[in-house]
């Protein structure tokens, strides 16, 4: 069909093709487009349950993971995920390389597109890192693997993919988010990506770990930027009254050292995520958590190693979630780049 | 399946990313030779053109391997997989056998990945092992045979054949490569501006085959 | 008349000093301003003078003094020298700058001071006025010598950049300083409430998960200091307060007849925390997606662009005198040391070049009239020296001809090429600004001539 008339310009992608070029966070993501990444993870789980796990997709695609932080589960999961396309996957850390001479993230950016990385995947401590470089970048795509409390939206896709597989739908799925909210990247991107299907979700924490705009409540100020479908919650139980999903988020013990807690016992006591709690949600909730887990902190043991929990099943539709966003983000090669 | 836009046709292929929000900033909106204006739509087949050439490519199909024995269709998705049904449905009534039907997926096996939008990746399916057995590749329309090629790929990957021969339903012309159709419903003459498409009632809601002409072709 | 005169023909001219707001012509001669206000015939000027035919509206008023500003000589010359910086106030129309301390060294001693004075005499074009330490180094440890800094030629003290963090050494400043004339400037920050915070706390903050910077950090520092000023007498300036809770003390603290002044920046009256988005409006909570360009490094500033409300209270109190006048905070940064993630980049905008255009916006948006927002320029930084450049701030006749001529309805799109400033950091870069300096002249002498061929 190469003779027909394209129907747009196209903008961001220098050829055509609807292709989302950068993945930076799920707030402009479509209920289509999430759709469209949960029906393709169904196809890469197959991918996944074959006896060779291999499929020549991207192949001659050069996927550059570049991790200014200490991460196992994301890195392997992306850089499984790419290998399995068939991609060649560079890995990249910031205490083995240039960056711990002092070479500035754009600079680093900047080389590893000269080299030929068609994908860099980022994780930064610093809120915002992947947007700086995918502003810079002409010709490789950026893909978020966690800006510091911003965003990690394949965590959220898979998050969701994990629901999606066990109850069928998203829409109307009350989802409960658990812990430190007010660091965590994992609650926003799942706020922006499980709103945006129509499921309900109620954000729970110490009042010194909400942020103070969403604590004072949609009638101050800020509630007004995010969906309705959002509470605010500080007591667990209330909280958990009737949740679908129970979403437990990591508590880094250096919060209460920074005078955000009293104590972890006080935490541990009021915030904790145990079987007893786990009765004021619904029978058979879901229990997930983005790990690495603090267990008898944030999440009693018996539940995070329980009959509800799906917290191995989410690395798991972590590999096939990024496969289908590597598939799905595929960027032209480099010769239409040119044109 | 087309859906009116802006005064265009976009066509909208089963799994195509539908068009994002236009305002989003790091999205290109539209699709390069997804879609293109359409100044004229010809039917070529309706409902029972199409039944009787299912019905003789069975016929055809079971005569050239002497019944079903380890035969399978396998559909290449989305609308070979329909029209597998429809003949292996034939093909059990005409010999009183069972014949399974198996589903390929070729998205992943495509040559043309970063040119258009990704397509949706659905699960390849095979009831059983095809190991050894006669299997017929069935799609909708025979183009470039670009997409057989990525189908063979796809196929080998899932086990060792014995043997694999291609149906279509409409052969339009214009290959690419070296592949041709064991078995071919209609051969379709077309120019490289015009497009075929099959429409199934269990995709579509209704069984036609269509020749649809481009503006630029009409005007040029 | 024995030298050059200089005629400008027709302006608005206003004199906030003398209640002026007339049409008319300005005539400078020798130097110094010779009429303000009343016609002259241009037959009547010697051989060689120049008119100056101002256009429909133009404003002929005192050129403006910055209180506030950075022109990072010596130490960050890569940032700004006192050469280049002088250039862009004469662009915006400033003919006296103060310039802050926080240089390499640190501005903490005679030496320092004189060595300032001694480099805008030399390379700047136009009135440099240094402000000295409240502390040396900058440490908040120890006061620096203030009357010997004094003597040298500070007009002002200040940690800029750093506060006075212990209440004991800013009871000190202020109390040291009794009698002097001379304002203690703070920069009102509580460090402990604002650790690591890059931007104002609030939904943006948490939109973008950036760490915030609450308003309550400058508004606990700005409520002891002014405790302070009123238990011991001394003489409190308040640098770029931002937020409306920061208004109410500063408004508390004037009812009560306490000598405290305040002032606020371009930047705060007129830009909000919605810029770090890469948004240019309102700043009214949206849901929107985020676009490549936010986390816009060039809006980080300190203190930080607060809410919309904020900005609203900081003109409404720039109308009723509270805030009383409009400093620039001027702060130019190399290009590196934007391009990094908004947590690394540096606090501060480049603003003396587009200072009256941005300020003009709260003009024509109706919220200031212009006979005050001039005063807020002249007469209101003189008068927070003690009314020591009374004669810098109007134009009666026989005062030195500092004088800035300007079309408050010019649109003009901001293009930091352009800038003589080397700061390139502004998020005003390619934005249309309505209103723009035309010419400025510093004791008679043009220093910025922004007519082009139509003098």
């Amino acid at each position: 069909m190469s003779t027909l008339q394209p129907v747009a310009e196209p903008k961001v992608t220098q050829t055509g093709g609807q292709c989302r070029r950068h993945l930076l966070d799920l707030d402009d993501f479509s209920p289509q487009e999430i759709e469209a990444v949960m029906e393709t993870a169904d196809g890469m789980r197959e991918v996944l349950g074959r006896e060779i796990k291999k499929v020549p997709t991207l192949r001659g695609k050069v996927i550059v993971t570049l991790f200014y932080e200490s991460s196992t589960r994301t890195r392997v999961s992306f850089e499984q995920a790419a290998k399995i396309l068939s991609a060649d996957v560079i890995n990249v850390s910031a205490d083995s390389s240039s960056v711990s001479k002092g070479e500035s993230l754009l600079n680093t950016a900047l080389t590893l597109q000269a080299t030929g990385a068609d994908f860099l995947v980022v994780r930064h401590p610093h809120s915002g890192a992947p947007y700086l470089m995918a502003s810079h970048l002409e010709r490789s795509g950026v893909i978020n693997a966690g800006d510091g409390w911003h965003a990690h939206p394949s965590q959220a896709l898979l998050d969701m993919y994990t629901i999606r597989r066990h109850l069928g739908r998203l829409a109307g799925v009350k989802v409960a988010i658990v812990g430190d909210v007010l660091h965590s990247r994992v609650a926003r991107s799942n706020l922006w990506g499980l709103a945006r299907v129509g499921a309900h979700i109620t954000l729970c924490g110490p009042p010194t770990l909400l942020p103070l705009d969403l604590l004072r409540g949609a009638g101050a100020e800020g509630g007004a930027y995010l969906p309705d479908t959002v509470a605010v919650e500080t007591d667990l139980d209330r909280a958990l009254d009737g949740a679908d999903v129970v979403m437990v988020l990591r508590l880094q013990k250096e919060r209460q050292q920074a005078g955000l807690l009293p104590s972890l016992r006080e935490y541990c006591r009021l915030w904790q995520v145990n079987p007893k709690r786990l009765e004021r949600a619904k029978p058979g909730a879901l229990v997930m958590h983005p790990g690495p887990m603090n267990e008898g902190i944030e999440i009693s043991p018996a539940v995070a190693h329980g009959s509800q929990s799906l917290i191995e099943e989410q690395v798991t539709n972590g590999v096939a979630v990024r496969m289908a966003l590597l598939y799905m983000l595929a960027v032209p090669g480099r010769e239409e780049a040119q044109r | 399946m087309q859906e009116a836009r802006n005064g265009r046709y976009v066509r909208s292929y089963n799994g195509l990313w539908l068009q994002f929000e236009a305002d989003s900033c790091n999205l290109s909106p539209a699709t390069k030779g997804e879609g293109f204006f359409v100044a004229d739509e010809k039917r070529l087949m309706g409902p029972d053109d199409i039944r009787r050439a299912l019905a003789r490519l069975s016929h055809e199909v079971v005569e050239r391997h002497r019944g079903a024995q380890d035969l399978v269709f396998v559909g290449v998705h989305t609308r070979g997989v329909p029209l597998a049904h429809r003949l292996a449905g034939n093909v059990s009534r005409l010999e009183g056998v069972h014949v399974p039907v198996g589903v390929l997926d070729i998205s992943l096996y495509r040559d043309d990945l970063g040119r258009r939008a990704s397509p949706v990746v659905h699960p390849t399916q095979f009831p059983v092992d095809i190991d050894d057995k006669c299997v017929v590749l069935v799609d909708d329309v025979l183009f470039t045979g670009r997409s057989i090629r990525a189908a063979m790929d796809a196929l080998m990957d899932m086990g060792r054949p014995r043997l694999v021969q291609l149906l279509a339903l409409v052969d339009r012309g214009h290959r690419e490569l070296p592949i041709r159709a064991d078995y071919v419903g209609k051969n379709i003459p077309t120019a490289m501006s015009e497009e075929v498409q099959v429409r199934l009632q269990e995709v579509d809601g209704v069984d036609e085959v269509v020749l649809l002409t481009s503006a630029t072709a009409v005007t040029a | 008349m024995s030298g050059e005169a200089i005629l400008i023909q027709g302006a608005r001219i206003i004199d906030p000093s003398r209640g002026l707001d007339r049409p008319g012509d300005l005539l400078v001669c020798d130097s110094l301003i010779a009429s303000a206000g009343e016609p002259v015939d241009p037959a009547s000027l010697p051989g060689g003078s120049r008119v100056v035919r101002a256009g429909r509206r133009w404003v002929a008023c005192p050129g403006f003094i910055d209180l506030h500003c950075h022109l990072r000589e010596p130490g960050h010359e890569h940032k700004e020298t006192i050469a280049t910086g002088t250039l862009a106030a004469a662009r915006g129309g400033f003919t006296a700058v103060c310039c802050m301390p926080n240089t390499e060294p640190a501005i903490d001693s005679e030496s320092m001071v004189e060595y300032v004075l001694r480099q805008a005499r030399a390379t700047g074009c136009v009135r440099v006025f240094p402000i000295g330490c409240i502390t040396q180094g900058r440490q908040g440890k120890v006061l620096a010598g203030l009357r010997e800094l004094a003597e040298a030629g500070a007009i002002a003290f200040s940690d800029d950049g750093n506060p006075v963090g212990d209440p004991h050494i800013m009871r000190m400043a202020l109390q040291y300083t009794v009698g002097l004339g001379l304002p203690i400037i703070n920069h009102c920050e509580d460090h402990s409430l604002s650790a690591g915070g890059v931007m104002n706390e609030g939904w943006v903050a948490t939109r973008l998960g950036l760490r915030g910077y609450p308003a309550a950090a400058e508004e606990v520092m700005i409520a002891r200091d002014i405790a302070l000023a009123e238990m011991t007498g001394g003489r409190l300036h308040l640098a770029h307060i931002s937020t409306a809770g920061a208004v109410d003390l500063v408004r508390q603290a004037k009812a009560r007849g306490l000598a405290v002044t305040a002032e606020a920046t371009p930047h705060h009256l007129t830009m909000n925390d919605a810029w770090v988005l890469g948004r240019r409006d309102g700043g009214a909570p949206s849901p929107q997606p985020l676009v490549l360009s936010a986390y816009d490094t060039r809006t980080k500033v300190n203190p930080p662009l607060r809410s919309p409300a904020d900005a609203e209270a900081l003109a409404a109190a720039l109308v009723d005198g509270t805030i009383d006048i409009i400093a620039t905070d001027h702060a130019p940064h190399a290009i590196t040391d934007k391009l990094v993630t908004y947590e690394e980049a540096a606090f501060g905008i480049s603003v003396l070049e587009t200072a009256l255009g941005s300020l003009m916006g709260l003009v024509h948006g109706g919220l200031v009239d212009l006979p005050t927002l001039v005063h807020r320029l002249t007469v209101g930084p003189s008068q927070v020296l003690g009314g020591r450049f009374d004669d810098l701030a109007t134009l009666r006749p026989g005062t030195p001809a500092d004088v800035v001529l300007f079309d408050p309805d010019e649109e003009w799109t901001v293009d930091v090429g352009q800038f003589a400033s080397k700061g390139k950091n502004t998020p005003l870069d390619g934005c249309t600004l309505k209103g723009r300096v035309k010419l400025t002249m510093v004791q008679g002498r043009v220093v910025f001539d922004g007519m082009g061929g139509a003098i």
